[in-house]
């Protein structure tokens, strides 16, 4: 029953994003709400939940969290013109390939967190995982060795999840 | 009224995101490339056309935004999902391809195995 704390920490959650969802507060809808969180919650909370998650609460790790909101939102915004531009030039300009990088986060969810921000910046895609390395396919590479990469794609990422999930 | 032509811009814009990915598509020279247009320069555009109709209709603000944080929690799994599966039955690269990492570290797993 050790995966008990964290059925219980994804209820909440869960619970609430129902309420959100259906934007209302009868009763019937917050009882029906409550049995699909539990049901949810009991085939599905696993690590992403466990009690290390609370974590997130410690003030330093959530004002990194906050500020990790805007900086994905440029990171998104600049990589999408780039995209973008590569597609309209006449001669496409791009140097597609795949690239490993190493990451220095410890913690599964960290991880997928990182492989996720890099997919979502397009540019990077992030096409498998292997213990601390990251294999990404980049449209555009622009530097082949593993420092380079993991300069130009990690980093930026890596200085605030070190700290939200490190 | 004001806020119906913001809107309206937001979604012209997210539009045109849309349209860019599409035509990524039809203009990359392989796979891993088309869904990096074809996936991801969606990303912006399905974000901007919820902003905008969030602007249009103040009501829907929050339920757009968990439609959008939906979007962008799994779009990276799906198309991780999707080029890992590529790669492993060997669907080809472009030969404008720099470098391939992945191909190295791991053999390709043979058809039967699939």
């Amino acid at each position: 029953m050790q995966r008990l704390p964290s059925i219980l920490i994804a209820i909440g959650p869960l619970w609430l994003l129902w309420i959100a969802l259906t934007g209302s507060t009868d009763p019937e809808e917050l009882v029906a709400g409550g049995i699909v969180a539990v049901l949810v919650a009991v085939l599905a909370g696993g690590e992403p939940f466990s009690p290390a998650s609370l974590k997130i609460f410690q003030p330093r790790r959530f004002a990194y969290a906050l500020a990790y909101i805007p900086y994905m939102i440029w990171a998104i915004i600049v990589a999408n013109f780039d995209v973008a531009r590569r597609v309209i030039a006449p001669k496409m300009p791009i140097r597609p390939g795949i690239v490993t990088v190493k990451t220095k986060l410890k913690t599964p969810v960290g991880r997928l967190a990182l492989a996720n921000s890099i997919t979502l910046t397009p540019g990077t895609l992030t096409v498998d995982i292997c213990g601390d390395e990251l294999c990404i396919h980049w449209i555009y590479v622009a530097h082949e060795d593993i420092e380079g990469a993991t300069r130009e794609i990690v980093e930026g990422f890596e200085k605030y999840l070190e700290v939200i999930f490190g | 009224m004001v806020h119906h032509i913001v809107g309206a811009v937001f979604v012209l814009i997210g539009a045109l995101f849309l349209f860019l990915g599409a035509l990524g598509i039809v203009r990359m020279p392989d796979l891993y490339n088309r869904m990096q247009t074809g996936t991801k320069a969606t990303t912006l555009g399905n974000v901007l056309t919820m902003l905008g109709l969030g602007i249009m209709h103040p009501a829907w603000l929050l339920k757009l935004t968990l439609i959008a944080l939906f979007v962008l929690f799994t779009n990276p799994i799906s198309s991780h999902a999707l080029a890992r599966a590529a790669h492993r039955v060997g669907v080809p690269m472009t030969p404008l391809t720099v470098k391939d990492t992945l191909k190295d570290k791991k053999p390709v797993v043979k058809e039967a195995e699939v």
